[in-house]
C-alpha cells in the first residue's frame, strides 16, 4: 500500500508526514509524528481520550482519517504550553487534582480549551455539557470542573499579567497553596 | 508539619497535564513487532486442531504461537495456578486466547488472525451459578473443591443459632449484586524486549509488577533474576490490572524468541474479556436483633459467579464474609461462601474486592431493621458501631474507628433529621456505612518478608532519590512516597526524584491492591527517611557542635531549634554526612503485624487498620418512568490523617462516582446467541458505548468530609482512601429510593425497569420490592468452629483436625469408587 503524503499545521508548526492511507489522525499523531500525548481508550469514538483540536474545534482523532487533514491545523496536548509556560488549564488541572491517572487528561484539556476559547465565562452546566463526551474513571469529574472554573479566573487580564511576570510562572507548590483546598471555594 | 496535611500539586502532575507520562503503549522502540491474540469464539470447547500454516505464510508474519508453546500454567494465587498463556486443549469462555500472531505491524497481525484455522468440539456450557451447582460434570477445571465449585467455605464464630433464638426479631433477606467491570480508560498494553545482555524486560500496564515477575519466571521457566518487569504508570487500574495476563506472557516469549521488541495493546473489546471485575453475588443475610437494635448474631451466605478461571477468586470468596464484623459489633457470626466456575470471563478484584456486594446487603437490611424497630437508621448505626482497639468475633484486630464521627458529620451536613422520611413523595434520602482494609495483612504467597521496601539515595548534589516497587495507577503513590520522605527530611516533595515499579531498580513492594500502598510504603519511606535523617543529624551535630536532638529539618535546612540561625543547608548537610559516613543510602521496610486469626481462611480480612465511611445519598425518582436522579451525595471518610487533601478528596469523589455507576447502570452481563449462531454465551455489550458509565452530565454534587483521627499504625496516622468510600454509596442509593417511593430494590444496578416492576408489585398489593426470591440449597461443608475472643477462643478452630480427617476419608472413598465428590 502506497503511503499518503500531506502537509498540515501541528501545534503551530508546518509539518509534512507520509502514512498508510487507512490510518486515523490518532495513529498518524502517535505513530508517525511521535506525539504520544494524545491517548486512545476505544478507537471507536466512545471515550473522548483521543480528542484534539482540528481548526480549533474538538474532534475525536480516532474518527478522523489522516488523509482528511491536508492543509488543516491540529492542536494536541503538546501544543497547549506556550513559551515554556503551561496553559492556565494545565496549571489548574495540576494544582487541583483534576488529573489522577492522567490518561484521559489530554482529551479533557483540549476540549476544555475549545470551550474557553469560545466562551470567556462558561457556567458549570456549560462545562458539564462541553465535557460530556470525555470519560474519566478516576476523578468523579468534580475536580475537573473546578480546575476549568479556576482557569477562567486565571485567564483574566490581571492574572495573566501576573503570570507573565518572572515570579508568576512558578511550578512550585506555592501555586497550589495559594489556590487553597479547592472544595472550599465551590461548596 | 510542612508537607503532610497540606493540599498540594502532586509531584507527577506536570507530566500528566503535558501528556508526557509514558504509558505502556507510548513506548515506541526501534524494530518493534506487533502482537495480536486469536480468541475463542465459543464459551466452552475442546480444541481439536489448530492449523497456523496459512497465517505463517502471510507476508509480514514473523511468528505464530499456540498453547503448545506454553506448557506451564500460572495464576495470581498459589492455590489457583489454572491459566495458560494460550489455551492448550480447551477454551473456557468467549475471548479465551488460543493463538498469537507476531507481525511487522498491527494490521498485518489482525489480518493473519483470520488465517489461523481452529477446529473446536463444543462442550456444554455453564451460564451461571445454578448451572454450575446442577452440573458438577464435566468439570471446567481438574482442581477446586468439588464438581464445578471452585471454593466452598463455612466458618462459625460462636453459636449463631442460639443467638438468633435469643433475638427479639430475626430478619432474613436475599440480595443480588450484578457483576461489573473496571473500565480503565487505558487499554492494557505491554512491550517485551530482550536486553542487550540477553535478559528479558517487560514494560506493562500492571498494578502488580512483583507478582507478574513471579508468574513470568514460572510460566517461561526462566530465572527470576533474568527478568525485569517495569510497571508503567497505569491509565487507571481499579483492580483490573492486578493479575498476570496472557498477553504479558505471550509477548515475553515472542521477544525472547525473535530478539526484537514485541508490543501488544488490547482492543477495548478484549479489555472486557480480560475482566477480573466484580463478581456477581447472590447473598442471604439472617440477622437477629434486640429491640434496642443491638445485633445478637448474623449468618451470611454468598454465592459467587467466578467465571472461567480462579484469579483472586478464593480471596474474593472470603472477602464477601470478612468485614461485616469490622463495622458493627456482631457477637456471633456464621459465614458460608461458595464460588463456582462458569463459562464467562474470569471475575476478580475490583475496587472494594468482594466486600461491596455483601456491604450492599448488610446496609439495606439494617435500613429494614431500623424501620421495623422504629429507630432512625443513623441512630441505629451509632448504637452498634464496633468498639475501637478491639478483636472482632472473627479475629480481625480493629484499630481506631472514626465511624461514629463520620455518621454525625454526614447527618449534620445533609440535615438528615429534617429530610429523612420528610421529603415529598418521589424524593428521598438514604444512609449507609462501611469499612475497608488499609492493606491486606498477608501477602498472596505466604512468607515473613517485608510487604514494602524503600531505598533512599542521597548525594553531595543535595539530591534525594526514593526507590520503591510501588505502582502509580493514578492514586498518587509517587506523591505519597516523596511526601513522606520530604516531611522527614524537611525538603520540598519536588526536590525528590521517585523511581518506582521496576523490579530491577526498586525494592519489592507487593503492588497497588488492597489499599495497601499508602500505609505500607508510607511506613517504609518514613523509616528510610528517619535513618537518613539520623546520619545527616550526626554529621551536622559534629560540625555545629549542637546536640543531635536539638536539630530540626525544615525549609531545606538543618538547624538548631534553640537558635534557628545556626544551621546548614540541606545540601550541605548531605555533604557533611557523605564525608563522615561515605556513600549514603538507607532502607526502610514494612511488615504488617501478625494476624490474630489462626484458622484456615483467617488469612483474608486482617489489616493493620481499617478505614470507615458513611454516606447519605439524595435521590428523586419519577414514579411514572422509574427514572432516578441523584442530585447530591454527602460522604464522610475516616482517613486517619490526610497526607495530601487534594488527592484524598479525589479518591473519595472518584469512589462515589464509580459507586454510582455500579448502583445505577453498570453491568457486565451475558446472553446466549440463537442456536443457528452456536448458542454461544457472549458478552452483551463489550463496548464503552453500550456499557453505560456515568458522564459529566450524570455526576451529582459530592460534599466530602474528612474525619481525621490519626491512627498510630499509619504513616503520620494515615489510613486508606482508595476503596472504602465506594462501599456505602450503593446501599445508600437503595435506601434513598425506598425513602422516596416506598419500594425496595434489593439488587444492583437499580434501573428504571426494576423500579417500575417494584411499583407494579406494590400497586397489586404484593411485596413492594424487586430482588431475588430465594437463595439456593447448597451442600455446605461442616463449619469450622472458632469460638470468639469473649468465649475464651484463641483464634484457632476447635474442630479443624476432625474436619480434615473427615475430608481425607471422603477423598479416599471418592477415589476408590470414582464417584462424584459431594461435600458433607
Amino acid at each position: 500500500m502506497q503511503n499518503h503524503h500531506i502537509a498540515l499545521t501541528v501545534n503551530d508548526e508546518a509539518t509534512e508526514v507520509a502514512f498508510a492511507p487507512y490510518k486515523t489522525l490518532l495513529e498518524v499523531l502517535r505513530e508517525d509524528l511521535n506525539l504520544c500525548g494524545t491517548k486512545h481508550g476505544c478507537e471507536l469514538g466512545e471515550c473522548g481520550a483521543c480528542a484534539v483540536l482540528l481548526d480549533g474545534q474538538p474532534v475525536l482523532s480516532c474518527l478522523v482519517l489522516g488523509v482528511e487533514c491536508e492543509g488543516r491545523s491540529v492542536t494536541t496536548v503538546e501544543g497547549l504550553a506556550r513559551d515554556g509556560r503551561l496553559h492556565p488549564l494545565q496549571e489548574t488541572f495540576a494544582d487541583l487534582g483534576a488529573a489522577q491517572c492522567g490518561y484521559c487528561t489530554p482529551g479533557f484539556l483540549v476540549t476544555a480549551k475549545a470551550l474557553l476559547d469560545e466562551h470567556a465565562h462558561p457556567t458549570r452546566d456549560q462545562i458539564r455539557e462541553a465535557l460530556s463526551g470525555n470519560l474519566c474513571r478516576c476523578t468523579g469529574y468534580q475536580q475537573i470542573f473546578e480546575a476549568v472554573e479556576k482557569a477562567i479566573g486565571d485567564r483574566s487580564p490581571e492574572r495573566l499579567a501576573l503570570r507573565e511576570s518572572p515570579d508568576g510562572a512558578s511550578l512550585s507548590n506555592e501555586h497550589a497553596r495559594s489556590a487553597g483546598l479547592s472544595g472550599e471555594r465551590h461548596q | 508539619m510542612n508537607t503532610i496535611g497540606k493540599p498540594r500539586r502532586r509531584v507527577d502532575a506536570r507530566a500528566k497535564v503535558t501528556g508526557q507520562t509514558r504509558f505502556a503503549d507510548d513506548i515506541m522502540l526501534p524494530r518493534t513487532l506487533h502482537c495480536k491474540l486469536l480468541r475463542s469464539t465459543l464459551p466452552h470447547a475442546r480444541i481439536a486442531r489448530v492449523d497456523a500454516s496459512r497465517a505463517l505464510a502471510h507476508p509480514g508474519v514473523h511468528l505464530v504461537l499456540t498453547g503448545r508453546d506454553f506448557p506451564i500454567s500460572y495464576g495470581i494465587l498459589p492455590v489457583s495456578q489454572d491459566e495458560h498463556a494460550l489455551a492448550i486443549d480447551r477454551v473456557r469462555f468467549v475471548g479465551d486466547p488460543v493463538a498469537a500472531i507476531i507481525a511487522r505491524d498491527e494490521l498485518t497481525a489482525f489480518e493473519a488472525l483470520d488465517l489461523i484455522d481452529v477446529e473446536y468440539e463444543p462442550l456444554p456450557t455453564l451460564s451461571g451459578p445454578e448451572d454450575s451447582l446442577a452440573h458438577p460434570e464435566p468439570r471446567l477445571h481438574e482442581y477446586g473443591d468439588t464438581g464445578n465449585i471452585h471454593k466452598i467455605v463455612s466458618l462459625e464464630f460462636g453459636d449463631v443459632e442460639a443467638a438468633l433464638a435469643l433475638a427479639d426479631h430475626v430478619f432474613e433477606d436475599t440480595f443480588f449484586y450484578q457483576g461489573n467491570t473496571h473500565l480503565p480508560i487505558e487499554q492494557h498494553a505491554a512491550v517485551a524486549v530482550k536486553d542487550p545482555d540477553g535478559k528479558l524486560v517487560l514494560y506493562s500496564s500492571t498494578q502488580t509488577p512483583h507478582y507478574v515477575h513471579r508468574a513470568l519466571a514460572r510460566a517461561l521457566a526462566m530465572p527470576a533474576a533474568h527478568i525485569r518487569v517495569v510497571a508503567t504508570p497505569n491509565g487507571g487500574g481499579f483492580g483490573g490490572k492486578s493479575d498476570p495476563f496472557n498477553h504479558e506472557v505471550v509477548v515475553c516469549k515472542a521477544a525472547m524468541m525473535l530478539d526484537r521488541p514485541v508490543k501488544i495493546c488490547l482492543t477495548r473489546e478484549e479489555v472486557f474479556y480480560c475482566h477480573r471485575g466484580r463478581h456477581p453475588v447472590l447473598m442471604q443475610f439472617t440477622t437477629g436483633v434486640r429491640r434496642d437494635g443491638s445485633i445478637t448474631g448474623m449468618h451470611v451466605k454468598t454465592l459467587l459467579d467466578g467465571g472461567a478461571y480462579g484469579s483472586y477468586g478464593v480471596a474474593s470468596t472470603f472477602y464477601t464474609g470478612a468485614l461485616q464484623t469490622v463495622t458493627y459489633h456482631i457477637p456471633t457470626y456464621r459465614f458460608q461462601g461458595c464460588r463456582v466456575f462458569t463459562n464467562k470471563p474470569p471475575c476478580g478484584p475490583k475496587r472494594g474486592h468482594g466486600t461491596p456486594q455483601s456491604r450492599f446487603g448488610q446496609e439495606i437490611q439494617l435500613d429494614k431493621i431500623a424501620e421495623k424497630l422504629s429507630i432512625d437508621p443513623a441512630e441505629l448505626r451509632l448504637r452498634i458501631v464496633e468498639q475501637p482497639e478491639t478483636l472482632t468475633a472473627n479475629y480481625l484486630r480493629v484499630g481506631t474507628i472514626g465511624l461514629a464521627e463520620c455518621i454525625r458529620r454526614v447527618t449534620r451536613a445533609a440535615d438528615w433529621t429534617n429530610t429523612f422520611r420528610k421529603l415529598p413523595h418521589g424524593r428521598g434520602v438514604g444512609i449507609a456505612c462501611s469499612s475497608y482494609l488499609s492493606g491486606a495483612g498477608l501477602p498472596i504467597y505466604w512468607n515473613d518478608m517485608p510487604h514494602s521496601g524503600v531505598q533512599l539515595k542521597l548525594d553531595r548534589s543535595g539530591g534525594v532519590t526514593a526507590f520503591c516497587g510501588a505502582t502509580e495507577i493514578g492514586q498518587g503513590s509517587d506523591d505519597v512516597l516523596v511526601g513522606c520522605v520530604a516531611e522527614v527530611l524537611g525538603i520540598d516533595p519536588l526536590d525528590i526524584r521517585a523511581v518506582t515499579g521496576d523490579t530491577d531498580l526498586t525494592p519489592v513492594d507487593l503492588g497497588s491492591y488492597s489499599s495497601r500502598v499508602t500505609l505500607m510504603m508510607g511506613n517504609a519511606a518514613i523509616q528510610a527517611a528517619e535513618r537518613a535523617r539520623d546520619l545527616l543529624a550526626a554529621a551536622v551535630s559534629n560540625k555545629l557542635g549542637v546536640p543531635k536532638d536539638r536539630l530540626v529539618f525544615a525549609d531545606r535546612r538543618v538547624f538548631d531549634t534553640e537558635q534557628p540561625s545556626t544551621g546548614v543547608s540541606f545540601a550541605e548537610a548531605v555533604c557533611l554526612a557523605e564525608t563522615m559516613f561515605g556513600t549514603l543510602g538507607t532502607t526502610g521496610s514494612y511488615t504488617p503485624p501478625r494476624s490474630a486469626a489462626k484458622f484456615k481462611g483467617g488469612g483474608v480480612g486482617p489489616s493493620p487498620t481499617y478505614s470507615y465511611s458513611a454516606a447519605i445519598v439524595e435521590v428523586s425518582v419519577d414514579p411514572s418512568t422509574g427514572w432516578i436522579d441523584v442530585p447530591r451525595v454527602w460522604i464522610a471518610h475516616d482517613i486517619g490523617r490526610s497526607l495530601n487533601p487534594t488527592l484524598v478528596r479525589g479518591q473519595v469523589e472518584g469512589s462515589v462516582y464509580m459507586a454510582l455507576g455500579e448502583a445505577l447502570m453498570e453491568e457486565q452481563t451475558f446472553r446466549r446467541l440463537p442456536p443457528r449462531l452456536s448458542s454461544a454465551l457472549v458478552h452483551k455489550f463489550p463496548s464503552m458505548l453500550e456499557y453505560k458509565s456515568p458522564t459529566t452530565l450524570d455526576m451529582p454534587e459530592v460534599i466530602t468530609e474528612l474525619v481525621e483521627n490519626p491512627d498510630p499504625r499509619g504513616p503520620f496516622g494515615a489510613k486508606e482512601v482508595g476503596q472504602g468510600p465506594l462501599l456505602p454509596v450503593m446501599p445508600a442509593v437503595a435506601n434513598a429510593v425506598y425513602d422516596a417511593i416506598g419500594v425496595r430494590i434489593d439488587e444492583v444496578p437499580i434501573t428504571p425497569e426494576k423500579i417500575l416492576k417494584a411499583l407494579d408489585a406494590k400497586a397489586a398489593g404484593k411485596d413492594p420490592r424487586f430482588g431475588p426470591a430465594h437463595f439456593p440449597d447448597i451442600a455446605w461443608p461442616d463449619a469450622l468452629q472458632v469460638p470468639p475472643p469473649w468465649e475464651g477462643g484463641d483464634g484457632k478452630a476447635i474442630n479443624e483436625n476432625v474436619r480434615r480427617a473427615k475430608s481425607d476419608a471422603r477423598d479416599r472413598t471418592s477415589k476408590s469408587t470414582g464417584s462424584e465428590v459431594v461435600p458433607s
